[in-house]
């Protein structure tokens, strides 16, 4: 176990020094951060003294060491827009990120388990195939799009008249083709609860959680289909296995078999690849910032791009990297210790 | 092929794969959709209205006409016009031609370094196998979108919009390329490492065949049938990235418009009620990669190949 710890650990720094790597190069390839400071009336003989006075001048290596113990010590450098410390910003703007992506989990956690469970007990029932072609369909549908149909259809409001708005049954018709619309696809809302630190909650107003609707049932649209097809194969290889004929044999009773046994040996792999996707969906919380003007660190990252904020984007992909390289090594500690079976050292068989 | 008496075609003919296509209704359906769109764009020029490319076609009184059937369309466009009075059959048409382009391009793309990087890997084995695969794993669990995101978003730091704007398409191609790699070398490496152990690798080995010869002229044939099934299934992957970067204003340019860069577009309009900007392109883009995983679940079904799981 422990020669397993080691090495999970040692890899996630070897990862991270690769991103550090990464950033640093951005950094320094990406515009002068002399131009960006002084102006153009400063002349040659002061620039170069400034140069000299900030350590340009110094070899790479050197440079990158600098770049790296700053890093360390959670100085990741000035946003050129915000004028203040790139750290300080991002923890500004994490607090709603992360709130969209519970808001998507639990969404997500609600629907895929019955669902996939149900698929894999009774696949041929025509509910099982309406969901298993819903979730095909799913995985085609790009997650800003079915952003942009979710504002069509719940904040803007479809009214449809194809019907008779005279006869009884055309109205009702009408208006069960039509949407009301009326859900706020803007922001976060001003009713924010100020939790500790930067966090300012919306799980606790009315209009807060108004506002985290649409937003994370988008990001919950993408990962959904995912996590079904998922709960699904494994339940399904689960129920094939010896241990379970042998429980029906005994005469257990179907609810006892399905749920007791095999569910629990399902969830196993489903945690560690949930945990994996979990950390994907920072990916996905671009896309789905961008359209809702969630005010996260992804609509943070995008406009960082836009105004060439060179600081913040290089802070931003820091940050990221160290959530992935975080949850992916915890992830696989948390395998390795409910799986003794998996290879804790990863020598060849 | 010993038989040059039975053509390629009554070869085909005879084969599982048709055999299974005729009776595979979902997958017939797929295809005439997808050879429709796939046709539609490549003549474009010819079948399009207008050219959404010359700006002396385009009236800005056009501007937000809404699709024929409801109140106040005009005739002249089908499909109603955008926010700069482009005809939407036009854009459309001309914008699935270029997000057709950037997904084939990227898989070929990512095809050859997937083939390359797959086979050096579970060929040659060793440390080759562990630098490549553990490069794979990262970027993997970094999500091939996040990766697209910031080598796009350096590149356009770096190249500024205008110059962006021109090379687009191969920006496009590299980026999406770069980042979705992994999955083909993945692929490629287990299909290696299982045709690696067969006594024809040994027999061409014994015969003194070079490393190269053997890898690229003997394994790589064999493990072709998993490569074409992800690929097909990248295609749609690609496509899908693509719109995403053009949503986010690191793709196509609006002059140049993509199936993203047409949604983008149109999404700053769809609260004033011009719905029809950004959710027709938006149904054509589902429709195509809807039916070219379609076609890749039966392929993957036909040809059973070992493919990486999950």
């Amino acid at each position: 176990m422990l020669a397993f710890l080691v090495q999970r650990i040692s890899q996630a720094l070897l990862v991270m020094f690769v991103i550090s790597v990464i950033a640093f190069a951005i950094q320094d390839g990406l515009g002068d951060p002399l131009q960006q400071m002084v102006g153009m009336s400063v002349s040659q003989d002061e620039r170069e003294a400034i140069r000299e006075d900030m350590g340009l001048n110094d070899s790479l290596v050197v440079q990158y060491f600098r770049f790296a113990a700053n890093a360390a010590q959670g100085d990741l450098g000035t946003s050129y827009f915000y004028g203040k410390p790139t750290l300080d910003v991002i923890l500004e703007h994490l607090p709603a990120t992360l709130e969209l992506v519970i808001g998507a989990s639990l969404i997500i956690l609600v629907f895929s388990v019955p669902i996939g469970v149900y698929a894999a007990i009774r696949p041929q029932a025509w509910l099982s195939k309406f969901f298993m072609g819903i979730s095909t369909v799913g995985i085609s549908i790009p997650v800003f799009l079915t952003a942009i149909v979710l504002i069509q259809l719940f904040s803007i409001g479809v009214a449809v008249n194809p019907f008779p708005q005279d006869a009884g049954w055309g109205r009702w018709l009408n208006g069960a083709l039509s949407t009301e619309g009326g859900l706020p696809s803007y922001g976060r809302g001003d009713e924010l609860t100020p939790l500790f630190g930067t966090w300012n909650s919306g799980f606790f107003s009315h209009d807060g959680i108004l506002h985290l609707i649409l937003p994370s049932v988008s990001l919950a649209s993408i990962m959904l289909p995912l996590f079904i097809r998922l709960i699904r194969a494994e339940m399904m290889e689960v129920l094939q296995s010896d241990y379970i004929r042998y429980a029906r044999a005994k005469g257990l009773g179907a609810g006892r078999v399905n749920f007791l046994h095999a569910l629990k040996n399902t969830m196993l792999p489903v945690i560690t690849v949930g945990g994996v996707q979990i950390g994907i969906m920072v990916a996905y919380t671009i896309l789905t910032e961008t359209v809702f003007q969630w005010p996260g660190v992804g609509l943070m990252f995008l406009e960082a791009i836009t105004r060439s904020d060179i600081p913040l984007i290089v802070a931003y992909l820091m940050v990221v990297g160290l959530i992935f390289v975080i949850t992916n090594t915890l992830v696989d500690l948390l395998y390795g210790l409910v799986n003794p079976t998996v290879k804790l050292t990863g020598k060849k068989a | 092929m010993t038989t040059a008496t039975i053509s390629r075609w009554d070869r085909f003919r005879e084969s599982f794969l048709w055999y299974s296509f005729k009776r595979d209704k979902i997958a017939i359906i797929s295809f005439i959709v997808l050879l429709a769109m796939v046709l539609a764009a490549i003549f474009a020029p010819l079948l399009a209205p207008a050219d959404p490319y010359d700006l002396a076609q385009i009236n800005i009184m056009n501007s937000e006409l809404p699709p024929a059937g409801m109140a106040g369309s005009d005739p002249a466009f089908p499909l109603g016009t955008d926010a700069q009075g482009r005809d939407m059959l036009s854009t459309i048409l001309y914008g699935t031609r270029v997000s057709l382009l950037i997904g084939f391009g990227a898989v070929v793309l990512q095809a050859a370094l997937g083939i390359v990087f797959g086979l050096l890997a579970g060929y040659l084995g060793g440390r080759v196998d562990s630098i490549l695969m553990r490069i794979a794993d990262v970027q993997l669990s970094f999500s091939t979108l996040m990766v697209a995101i910031i080598v796009g978003a350096v590149f356009k730091a770096s190249f500024g919009n205008l110059m962006f704007g021109e090379i687009a398409i191969y920006m496009l191609i590299f980026i999406i390329g770069i980042a979705e790699w992994p999955q083909i070398a993945r692929t490629v490496r287990a299909s290696v490492l299982a045709e690696k152990k067969k006594e024809y690798v040994d027999a061409a080995k014994v015969m003194g065949f070079r490393t190269g010869r053997i890898m690229f002229r003997h394994i790589l044939p064999n493990t072709l049938s998993p490569i074409f099934v992800i690929a097909t299934v990248q295609i749609a992957n690609a496509i899908i990235s693509e719109a995403a970067l053009s949503f986010l204003g690191l793709g196509m340019p609006e002059t140049q418009p993509s199936l993203g860069s047409l949604i983008k577009s149109g999404f700053d309009y769809i609260q004033s009620g011009s719905w029809w900007i950004t959710l027709l392109p938006g149904l054509v883009l589902v429709v195509l990669v809807l039916v070219i995983n379609l076609l890749g679940d039966w392929l993957r079904d036909v040809m059973n190949p070992r493919l990486y799981k999950g």
